[in-house]
């Protein structure tokens, strides 16, 4: 039997939701491109900044994009954060580098890993390229890049970050 | 300009809450444990069942607890033919406003019955407790018709 | 003080899944349609925005700061949310108007239901000690209402058939309904019972869409020369969350909000109710004394199209529409939240001089 003198104070009252996610139009164009080895963005017909990921608005501008872009797997590291301490039901080992970079061709960063580098070394403005899973793998996933490497390329300066056509450096 | 294809994906998202009860919902929750029902004097008198904390009307902290009974009446209930998968129980039952014998306002639970037609407002019923009690509601796993 | 009206008003079809729509591209066409309704360009144009949306609907978290990117936010604008529905909005827009810091608003409310179990994800708004663990659905529970009410005669299965009867036919009319047809109460008599009492007519359906408003002083709403409708009152109050202390056969807390709105000032022409079960719009309907004078729903109400968060701005937003087209002169909208008609925010709605 219980013992009355054992007060409760505290209680686990967990919620549990399910949902069935549908992504929207802009998502969907870009997973559907990305499962097939594409990494595309969207413009915005009024500044002509190009999104990646898409999400069907230019945020800046407030309008719909319609026109989709297809960009290269090469980068620009924008900014950079070395990880020390283990994430919770993250299964990459720590210290790793999570980095803010912008795909040539587009004008916004996304985040992704940076690996294959000297973890000290990685800067700002350095360039670095997709490294993706074998074709067999890819999904409908951002992971089909494992991770970004450093490429032999120079650096670009910090006032061009974000600037740079598809054809990158050359371009 | 690609064609997307309708992706979907079904996912579960969990808070995994624990909550701290204070000194009102506390000894409420411990009665049940030790298969109990208490509730707690309005600013008014009535009996409120579970305990409040602060009277609704008048916003006075309440502290004078009252021992009520595990049978009572049934005020209102809606008769769920086809329970969803969060639902206390997944045969077709009753949710009842019931007022327990002592208490003056009804609480929300659920009612095993084997037919809506079983069922009636002012019908009496009584808590059926869990095999094991740990201070939740629903260490009342239901209420039956008595 | 500063009199404040509405000078547009859209809303998105109700529809029942709005599948591969992301919450920009919900709100995005919808917006377009209220500036340009209202001669402007962006919310560059407005002092404010303030928006109403739950990100439980859909399970994302933070999809009302998503919703931003619908806005055009550089340079940066005054935005601010309510986890609400967007009548809550317009208020809190209201405030920032009448306290001097905004001149013109724009109010958008929006929500996906379809990707979750509505029901189940209102009943984690409850009690989270006595009654969220239990998962009481919030069909239940208005179910346990409409006992109360038929259990204590003051109304019958057919007065609420009437009520569905009545949403389905008007909303015959309204382009947006989710909902419609020429329904007969026998029709909706001889439906089984879903959650007994109510059968599956007497609830609202589980809609996705969004809505948008902008308002503006009246001295802004002259100079931008729009028809307007002036908010003469808006008021809203809570009753406590203890059904049982409730009680559940009247909505004392509507009648309050409306009496300080104002709503008795004048005759009432039209009235928008969001009654998300039949037999609230009854419930309302008596608590605020509506008679024969004043046309209830015209719209079809929530029962034809039930947009979570934007639903109780559309209220507003049908009133206004009808006054704009001279349908009415005066009329209110009724908005509410919680389980059983918890929370009411009253509006009183006034033709201003070019409507």
């Amino acid at each position: 039997m219980s013992d009355e003198q054992d007060e409760i104070t505290v209680i686990n009252a967990p919620v549990y939701l399910k949902y069935n996610f549908t992504a929207g139009k802009a998502p969907a164009r870009y997973l559907t491109q990305l499962k097939k080895g594409v990494l595309t963005g969207q413009r915005c017909p009024k500044c002509s900044a190009v999104y990646v990921p898409p999400r069907g608005s230019c945020a800046s501008c407030g309008v719909a994009t319609e026109e989709e872009v297809e960009l290269s797997d090469k980068a620009t590291v924008e900014s950079f954060t070395i990880v020390s301490i283990p994430i919770p039901g993250n299964p990459i080992e720590p210290p790793f580098v999570v980095a803010n970079l912008v795909l040539d061709g587009s004008n916004i960063s996304l985040i992704h890993l940076l690996s294959e580098c000297v973890n000290e070394d990685v800067h700002i403005g350095q360039r670095v390229q997709g490294v993706w899973n074998p074709e067999s793998e890819w999904d409908y996933s951002m992971n089909n890049i494992r991770y970004f490497k450093p490429i032999d390329e120079p650096d670009v300066p910090v006032e061009k970050i974000g600037t740079l056509p598809v054809t990158g450096l050359e371009g | 300009m690609s064609q997307p294809e309708t992706l979907n994906q079904a996912f579960e998202l969990g808070y995994t809450y624990t909550r701290s009860t204070g000194p009102v919902i506390g000894r409420f929750l411990t009665a049940l444990k030790n298969r109990k029902i208490v509730g707690i004097k309005a600013s008014d008198s009535r009996v409120i069942v579970p305990p409040m904390e602060y009277d609704p009307d008048t916003a006075e902290e309440l502290s004078e607890f009252v021992d009520v009974g595990e049978q009572g009446e049934i005020v209102s209930f809606a008769w769920v033919k086809e329970p969803r998968e969060s639902h206390p129980m997944q045969v077709p039952f009753a949710w009842a406003m019931i007022k327990l014998d002592g208490a003056d306002v009804p609480m929300v639970h659920c009612v095993a019955a084997a037919a809506e037609s079983d069922i009636a407002t002012g019908a009496r019923v009584r808590a059926v407790w869990a095999d094991e009690t740990i201070g939740f509601i629903t260490d009342i796993r239901c209420f039956e018709l008595v | 003080m500063k009199d404040i009206a509405i000078v547009a008003y859209q809303q998105s079809d109700s529809v029942s899944d709005a599948g591969a729509v992301n919450e920009v591209e919900l709100i995005m066409p919808v917006l377009a349609r209220t500036f340009e309704q209202a001669g402007l360009n962006s919310a560059q144009d407005v002092d404010f925005v303030c928006s109403g949306s739950c990100d439980y609907l859909q399970g994302a978290a933070f999809a009302f700061v998503s919703g931003v990117d619908a806005l055009g936010a550089v340079p940066p604008i005054k935005e601010s949310h309510v986890e609400m529905d967007a009548a809550w909005a317009l208020y809190e827009s209201m405030l920032k108007i009448r306290m001097g810091h905004a001149d013109s608003a724009l109010i958008y409310g929006f929500g996906k239901s379809s990707p979750g179990d509505l029901p189940t994800v209102l009943s984690q708004q409850l009690d989270p000690y006595y009654l969220a663990p239990l998962w009481v659905d919030s069909i239940s529970l208005a179910a346990l209402q409409a006992r109360l009410m038929l259990d204590k005669g003051l109304i019958t299965e057919r007065d609420m058939a009437e009520v569905v009867s009545r949403s389905r036919r008007n909303a015959m009319n309204n382009p947006h309904a989710q909902l419609s047809g020429d329904i007969s109460v026998e029709d909706v008599l001889a439906e089984e019972t879903f959650l007994s009492p109510l059968r599956k007519a007497d609830c609202s359906p589980i809609s996705d869409g969004a809505s948008a408003m902008i308002i503006a002083t009246v001295d802004q709403a002259k100079a931008w020369g729009l028809p307007y409708v002036v908010i003469s009152g808006i008021d809203h109050c809570i009753e406590t969350h203890n059904l049982g202390m409730r009680d559940l056969t009247d909505s004392v807390s509507t009648r309050m909000a409306a009496n300080h709105a104002g709503m008795n000032a004048g005759k009432v022409d039209v009235a928008e109710l969001y009654a998300p079960f039949s037999h609230q719009e009854l419930i309302l309907t008596r608590a605020l004394g509506l008679d024969k004078e004043t046309q209830v729903n015209p719209s079809g109400g929530v029962l034809a199209g039930n947009l979570m968060m934007a639903s109780g701005l559309s209220r507003i937003g049908e009133v206004f529409n009808r006054i704009v087209k001279g349908e009415a002169q005066r009329g209110i909208a009724h908005a509410t939240s919680g389980p059983c008609l918890q929370h009411n925010l009253v509006t009183v709605l006034e033709k201003g001089e070019n409507a």
